[in-house]
């Protein structure tokens, strides 16, 4: 199921959190949200789960509008809502067939399906436990497995990895990259490399604006524009290296890389990479290039681009 | 409705783990046996074969009762973040709400089950007006119907438990004896309206054996109209 956002907004008093923001996420998608605090990343997420209602602008999810039948939106999401909300006194079937039930899976399926999230989270060893014995690793799975008891086409997590130690959280990523290639998966976090690691796409926004939409690598090369390599030339002086560096015609600065007296840094002219003319310089020249790295933009410093002004 | 009664078993199931709901039974038959039977204007004192005592009795350990049971109901979702996970899932607000009502009534109902031994009784210690004893009956539904309306909804208006139970008991107040006592000090049309405002001229009514739709509509509207005021105060979550 495909969702299609068109012209959002929510006001919350005067304050504007969600500012006319208008983006698709196809099935077989994963979609990282991404966003300061306050972006409005929560808000738009309970807009799409129908939990608050919509300011201006529609949601439609399948080619249904929130507007006209949001019991039939909410029946095909699965949500996990920001902090993990569970009934802490309910021992863990019994609340997975709660949710089962209510989300209309019939009787004779959910033991089914309970098996299988038990399993699928890795929730076995703590099934008959109370909610509120559990760790909070094991919580977050326990709201994973009922985000998902009823196999729904969207589902929506709202920072899914908080919590959980390193290896729980490959678990979780690898569990939801494999959900993500049947279904619609939209998920907000604040952890940088795992959108990398999970998200066909990434979206940011920040003061309810999208300020950002594409790949990890394509917002990488936007924010990049001039390609920066690092370079270590041995068998020369590195007052020489370093001037014969800025004459290549396509280097547009040249730095001493730190106190490292025979590392360069070399940012390249728009559009053109320096690395051939550099290896070409030092064959030329006779001197030995040991090094010769691309530096690529952190995800952080794109993000902190676009979020801080 | 299917969905209302699935959110009215766990809510069951919830008054049952937490032994709320043995404390309210223990408390509620043995408040009310004391009453009826040892103590004070008893059925001995009395001298008739009637539950009146019982029933007016009840009458007040409900109004203290009930809110006790309704206040955690939506205070407690709203404070812990599981209304997000319910009303996300495919419930509306009102099938919430109702299903808590429907819960709360239940274990009312409950309880009041447990206190026919006490007309069993009485029917064999001499000739009881059955029509009056399952008015009474019908009247102490209706009754609880009406505070766990308003339970329900200041329960709907705070994530605080204790406000909800206190705005809780200051509104039934009004019902339960206040507009009795304006209605006294009127006269004309203003003391009318008092006493038509009262739950307790209804309830005597009722428990006198006089089912009259005037009464039905004052219990099923006051109860229509805390049902949808939470419906209403759950949907301001909208506005904030």
């Amino acid at each position: 199921m495909d969702i299609q956002i068109e012209g959002l907004s929510k006001w919350y008093g005067p304050q504007k959190a969600v500012d006319d923001i208008s983006f698709s996420v196809k099935t077989g998608e994963i979609l990282g949200f991404l966003g300061p605090n306050g972006a409005g990343k929560t808000t738009t997420m309970k807009m799409i789960t129908n939990y608050i209602a919509i300011g201006e602008g529609d949601i439609t999810v399948g080619g249904t509008s929130v507007k006209n039948d949001p019991e039939f939106i909410k029946s095909h999401i699965g949500y996990l809502p920001e902090n993990n909300p569970l009934y802490l006194d309910m021992p863990v079937i019994d609340y997975l067939e709660f949710c089962a039930l209510l989300q209309g899976v019939s009787k004779t399926q959910v033991d089914e399906r309970i098996r299988e999230m038990v399993r699928k989270c890795g929730l076995d060893a703590e099934k008959h436990k109370k909610i509120g014995e559990l760790s909070k690793g094991y919580r977050q799975r326990v709201g994973l497995a009922q985000a998902m008891i009823h196999d729904p086409e969207i589902l929506i997590l709202d920072e899914p990895t908080t919590g959980l130690d390193p290896n729980q959280i490959v678990e979780i990523r690898k569990l939801i990259r494999e959900i993500g290639q049947a279904k619609t998966v939209i998920l907000s976090t604040h952890i940088l490399p795992e959108v990398e690691a999970t998200c066909d796409r990434i979206l940011i926004i920040n003061k309810g604006k999208i300020v950002a939409d594409g790949t990890a690598s394509t917002l990488r090369k936007q924010a990049q524009g001039q390609e920066i390599v690092r370079a270590k030339i041995e068998d020369t002086s590195a007052d020489k290296a370093l001037e014969a560096l800025k004459q290549l015609p396509s280097v547009e600065q040249a730095t001493y890389l730190n106190s490292h007296q025979d590392q360069f840094e070399i940012q390249g002219k728009p559009e053109v990479s320096p690395a051939r003319d550099i290896f070409k310089l030092c064959v030329e020249k006779g001197w030995v290039l040991t090094e010769l790295t691309p530096v690529e933009t952190k995800l952080e410093d794109i993000f902190r681009d676009l979020t801080i002004n | 409705m299917n969905t209302i009664w699935i959110i009215t078993q766990r809510e069951l199931q919830t008054f049952f783990d937490s032994l709320i709901a043995y404390i309210l039974l223990v408390a509620f038959l043995g408040f009310s046996g004391f009453f009826t039977w040892l103590y004070g204007s008893d059925v001995f004192f009395v001298g008739q074969a009637s539950l009146q005592s019982f029933f007016s009795i009840a009458y007040w350990t409900l109004f203290f009762f009930i809110p006790a049971l309704t206040m955690r109901m939506l205070a407690e979702e709203k404070r812990a973040g599981t209304i997000e996970l319910l009303l996300t899932k495919a419930v509306t607000d009102r099938q919430l709400v109702i299903g808590k009502f429907l819960a709360c009534l239940l274990l009312i109902a409950i309880a009041l089950l447990f206190t026919l031994p006490y007309y069993f009784t009485v029917a064999s210690l001499g000739k009881v007006d059955h029509g009056a004893v399952w008015c009474g009956y019908l009247g102490l539904i209706l009754m609880s119907a009406v505070y766990i309306s308003i339970g329900v909804f200041t329960s709907s208006t705070t994530n605080n438990q204790i406000v909800a139970f206190l705005s809780a008991l200051f509104i039934g107040l009004f019902f339960h004896i206040i507009f009795d006592v304006l209605a006294g000090s009127f006269t004309g049309t203003m003391g009318e309206v008092f006493s038509t405002l009262s739950l307790s001229t209804h309830y005597e009514s009722l428990t006198r054996g006089v089912i009259d739709t005037k009464d039905l509509i004052y219990f099923f509207s006051i109860i229509t109209l805390g049902i949808v005021l939470s419906e209403v105060s759950l949907s301001k979550r909208n506005l904030v």
